[in-house]
């Protein structure tokens, strides 16, 4: 039992960092806002694997909703 | 601001009252499941980022009005500051409706319940407030950063 969870824990922390790598070598804006994205939504996850749906709820909402948004209209004004 | 392709706006179109109404599930059911007010509020605000984003600001400024959500983030605002002084007779922030038997005052049951919602006291409507205050705090946030954005670029094209 205990393993298992190890396992996905790595496995969690490991696709964390393709996306994190991702989101720097990307050369067009939004798709390496979604890796970014992508790389929250797996820490949203790795919290709730942690014993804590709160911080997950919120990291959830604002860390992978609302941060995309205000990183989208950023890149809408400068184009 | 320029809206996006035909199959962002169909997926807007069927998911977004279900996040918000996820959101108010998340307020409505804080004192018992995890989130609150906070986490709800949250959910709610980025269902009108999406909103925002897929319709572009020109569309959707009839959904979202700022003078609408500024009134709704005050009313929040002193709706907890006035449930924190009510119960001001014993300590600040007392909770005076807890096992009143009124209003959200039933008593707690203790071992394997199916969950009552009517307990807790003043907590639920704490939980009302603060996911009122933060839902149109995000709003008015979204909403200033969207129109800031297209008056940066109005500005550097003319």
């Amino acid at each position: 039992m205990s393993s298992f969870v190890e396992i996905i824990h790595i496995s969690t922390l490991i696709m964390m960092i393709i996306a994190g790598f991702l989101a720097v070598i990307f050369k067009k804006l939004l798709p390496s806002i979604i890796a970014l994205t992508v790389a929250s939504l797996l820490l949203s996850l790795e919290f709730y694997i942690l014993h804590a749906p709160d911080v997950a709820i919120a990291e959830a909402a604002i860390g992978a909703g609302l941060t995309m948004a205000i990183f989208i209209f950023a890149i809408r004004g400068t184009r | 601001m320029k809206e996006m392709s035909r199959i962002v706006k169909t997926v807007t179109n069927f998911v977004y009252g279900f996040i918000i109404i996820f959101g108010f599930y998340i307020i409505a059911h804080g004192h018992l499941t995890p989130g609150g007010g906070f986490q709800g509020g949250a959910v709610v605000g980025s269902a009108f980022a999406l909103l925002l984003i897929s319709y572009g600001s020109l569309n959707s400024k009839k959904f979202l009005k700022k003078d609408i959500l500024s009134l709704f983030e005050g009313f929040g605002l002193i709706l907890f500051i006035v449930l924190g002084f009510s119960g001001l007779g014993i300590t600040f922030f007392y909770n005076f409706l807890a096992n009143s038997g009124g209003w959200f005052g039933n008593a707690a049951v203790i071992g394997v319940n199916p969950g009552n919602m009517n307990t807790g006291g003043v907590i639920p409507l704490m939980n009302i407030a603060v996911g009122l205050e933060v839902l149109s705090a995000f709003g008015v946030i979204v909403l200033t950063m969207a129109s800031a954005a297209e008056f940066t670029k109005k500005k550097e094209n003319s």
